[in-house]
């Protein structure tokens, strides 16, 4: 089936994607952490025409145990954005590994109602023993585990935006009833640590649920709306995004991961690296793509993986100069192309990315198509 | 009524300080009203907080609880129900409004304090220093089977958690230095060498060990807000709170008596007699007229308390299913069924519903009560002011001038518009008296509330 155009996501996290990203910021340190700035690059990413947001995080703050970042969480920050933005999707980070799924539920599916549907989720691993430290819990060990607690996580909060039905609110003023019991579900999750009743106490989000991203290969794909894909090359990239996409119970969708450092009119993106590379490595991933160089040359690598990736997520390496040249050299040039579309107004997450909006699984409905997927 | 004279008070120069409670789940907000809007949808958030901030309330407060009520065995259906996790609409809220403050309602036992000390920090650094914490406790393993903790608290443990969480909530607030961030892109790195400490807390109800993430806001740290009215929260409030959200402002002395008591406690636990504020919950109801008034505050009650509110409040204190009844009839003639307590959690009734029948068989008797009346007068009772802009004015600037509360934490019986009256009419009344701000002089939540700087 041809994919249409690319989808475009960008990560805001903190300064960029280099960890000493901060030398080279337009503002001083701590302007990091204002309400300013978190609007200032959502208007610039929303203005460029970027479909989502990624927002970053964890428990323990970015940068070396000596030397910490300030870090506001990323529901929070998204929120934030949300409000100050009307197109853009938000997805922050958020891990299942100590937190509790019911809060991680209501918050997703807050952001979804305080968005107008334009939530999502990246599925994350607080896979650092420190974050059981700081959470006060005991250490989650193994990858394996921490694989089933992320599974188990997005089992319960998927089924927790679900216990709701689209109408369980009738404000029903002749039998004197705000709500129908008969359309509120206990999720009774039994999992291998713990369990969870439910229903939830935040009403069904306005997409159903939100879109659910994660890594490739770290929870069931059939849980999750866009795969996370990479490889050390653009057919590499194709490939992963082949094998998350096809077969029975894949994701629909697959985004692939590119770190990007451009030529700016400051420095060419050789330039910068170098002088970011005094401080701290910024050291490659054979799970991403890497471009370095003229803005030109990122749109025809994006021109190349339009076709075997239904969308990317850029991580740019320091976003007060990458964000401007890919506001004014990539992304229009992108559009024009139809290598890329932007997402129209008014519209949700789920409708710019083509995804269709789910039934409860509890609903009547719901079951029956459930049903068919299984018996299918 | 007469009017005061300032100089004969206690607090001649004290201000009133207005919250406003957007409550969703119970039965004070009017749902049928065709006026009512939505309960979940942020326009009608929105619409309540610029309202209040137009009228120059202190903050705006979010509830929070962690189940869904029930009755008869299911669902509780005839109240509002369902509404956003209170950090993350506040968040929404801090981008779209410029000075109220913003309160979250956050429970101590279904949390971890790194967690949601690092929220907290956030929303406040967001909203450049006006988030505040209602600290609340809970302890039934009711709610605890929608957390992978359980439900593990006991009764007696749960003001214990909540103050070991607050403490170790500080100390993440506080773990960065005033100007730990670098003030360029030159320095040696990006917070202060040495500027940010670990907080590393072992004791009977957390083993913690972290650095925190975040510096302190404009205001220091979130202000903290309190509910509890028993013994207990009183104690915890008098030790830890910056506002006490109380439930005693109708009756004048009763409000005096309880404001008494919190500055004993005050003073026992070490604090000053103004180190904290009193505000407590109510309705108002405003009329051009007494008359007017009387009338409006009627009609909410009858719309809050409709037939149906009445069987299923009677229901539960009967312990017998009386659904199918006319409630605008006399009281059940059954005495009540004591035993029973199937999975009814989040609407029971503590009393012994022997002696409360009784008592309500007594009043009704007395005074002619159908049991709607009955539930109405009798049954849990929303705390309310009825009157004429003027005659509220006056009656308030009493209140607050004698010390008997520091303001109030108004909870509309309407969404999204039933702060209107409030604003437009009672806040110019309140302001021509010289009890109430004309204007913003703070940027911050504690500045608001006339607060010392955070500790």
């Amino acid at each position: 089936m041809p994919r249409p155009a690319l989808r475009l996501a960008v990560e805001i996290d903190g300064d960029g994607a280099h960890p000493a990203a901060w030398r080279r910021a337009a503002h001083s340190p701590g302007e990091l952490l204002t309400p300013r700035r978190q609007a200032r690059v959502a208007a610039v990413a929303e203005n460029a025409g970027f479909t989502l947001v990624t927002l970053d995080d964890s428990i323990l703050p970015p940068g070396s145990g000596a030397d910490p970042v300030g870090r506001i969480g990323a529901v929070e920050r998204a929120a934030f954005v949300a409000a100050s933005t009307s197109v853009l999707g938000v997805a922050p980070v958020l891990a299942t590994t100590y937190a509790e799924p019911f809060h991680v539920s209501s918050q997703l599916a807050s952001l979804d109602h305080v968005s107008a549907g334009r939530a999502a989720w990246v599925v994350g691993v607080e896979d650092d023993p420190a974050a059981a430290r700081a959470w006060g819990r005991p250490p989650v060990e193994g990858s394996a585990a921490r694989a089933r607690e992320a599974r188990d996580g997005l089992r319960v909060v998927r089924d927790l935006w679900d216990s709701w039905e689209d109408d369980a609110v009738i404000r029903s003023v002749a039998t004197s009833r705000y709500l129908d019991r008969s359309r509120l579900h206990t999720v009774d999750f039994t999992g291998e640590t713990y369990s969870v009743r439910g229903p939830s106490i935040v009403p069904r989000p306005p997409q159903g649920r939100p879109v659910v991203l994660a890594p490739a290969g770290l929870v069931p794909a059939d849980l999750v709306d866009v795969a996370l894909v990479g490889g050390a090359t653009p057919a590499e990239t194709g490939e992963a995004a082949a094998a998350a996409t096809s077969g029975e119970g894949a994701s629909p969708l697959a985004f692939a991961e590119i770190e990007v450092a451009l030529d700016t009119p400051g420095g060419t993106a050789r330039e910068r690296i170098a002088d970011l590379e005094r401080y701290a490595p910024w050291t490659a991933r054979p799970d991403r793509l890497r471009y370095t160089g003229p803005a030109a040359g990122l749109v025809s690598l994006l021109s190349e993986l339009n076709g075997r990736v239904d969308g990317v997520r850029l991580r740019p390496l320091v976003l007060d100069e990458d964000l401007a040249v890919l506001s004014r050299l990539v992304l229009p040039e992108l559009f024009v192309r139809r290598i890329a579309a932007r997402p129209l107004p008014g519209t949700t997450l789920r409708t710019a990315l083509g995804l269709a909006r789910p039934l409860s699984r509890f609903t009547t409905e719901g079951a029956a198509a459930l049903a068919r997927e299984e018996t299918r | 009524m007469t009017r005061t004279d300032p100089t004969d008070v206690p607090r001649p120069d004290a201000r009133l300080h207005f919250g406003v409670f957007f409550q969703g789940v119970n039965h004070w907000t009017i749902w049928s009203d065709p006026s009512s809007g939505s309960q979940i949808d942020p326009a009608s958030f929105l619409r309540v907080a610029r309202t209040a901030e137009r009228g120059l309330f202190d903050a705006f407060f979010l509830g929070d609880g962690l189940r869904l009520r029930e009755s008869e065995g299911g669902i509780h259906e005839l109240d509002v129900a369902g509404r956003p996790d209170s950090i993350t609409q506040l968040s929404a809220l801090a981008a779209a409004t410029e000075r109220i403050g913003l309160v979250s309602t956050s429970n101590t036992t279904f949390n971890e304090p790194g967690d949601l000390a690092r929220r907290l920090a956030g929303l406040d650094l967001l909203s450049e220093g006006r988030a505040g914490w209602n600290v609340v406790t809970t302890h039934n393993a009711w709610t605890g089977e929608n957390f992978r903790r359980g439900g593990f608290l006991d009764h007696a443990d749960r003001y214990r958690r909540a103050e070991e969480f607050l403490a170790v909530a500080r100390a993440v607030w506080n773990g960065w230095a005033e100007d730990s961030v670098a003030g360029s892109v030159e320095a040696r790195s990006w917070s202060v060498p040495g500027a940010v400490g670990r907080v590393r807390s072992r004791g009977a109800q957390f083993d913690v060990d972290l650095t925190p993430t975040l510096p302190r806001s404009a205001q220091g740290h979130p202000v903290i807000f309190q509910a509890g009215d028993s013994g207990d929260g009183r104690e915890f409030g008098a030790r830890n709170a910056d506002v006490i959200f109380s439930a005693h402002g109708t009756d004048f002395d009763d409000a005096l008596a309880f404001a008494e008591d919190i500055r004993r406690r005050l003073r026992a636990a070490g604090r000053a007699e103004d180190a904290l504020r009193i505000l407590p919950g109510t309705e108002i109801v405003i009329g051009a007229t007494e008359k007017e008034a009387e009338e409006k505050a009627r009609w909410v009650r009858l719309s809050q308390v409709t037939p149906a509110v009445a069987l299923g409040i009677a229901s539960r204190l009967w312990g017998i299913d009386l659904s199918g009844r006319d409630a605008d009839g006399p009281l059940p003639a059954e005495d009540p069924v004591v035993a029973r307590d199937k999975g009814t959690f989040g609407t029971r009734w503590v009393e012994d519903p022997r002696e409360v029948v009784a008592r309500w068989r007594a009043k009704a008797g007395a005074n002619g009560w159908s049991l709607r009346e009955a539930v109405i007068e009798l049954g849990p009772q929303q705390r309310g002011h009825v009157g004429t802009p003027a005659g509220l004015a006056e009656k308030f600037a009493r209140f607050v001038r004698h010390g008997a509360v520091d303001g109030f934490n108004v909870t509309p019986y309407l969404v999204p518009d039933g702060l209107d009256d409030i604003v437009e009419l009672l806040v110019p009344e309140l302001q021509e008296r010289g009890v109430y701000r004309t204007s913003y002089t703070g940027t911050t939540l504690r500045e608001h509330l006339e607060l010392a700087p955070a500790v």
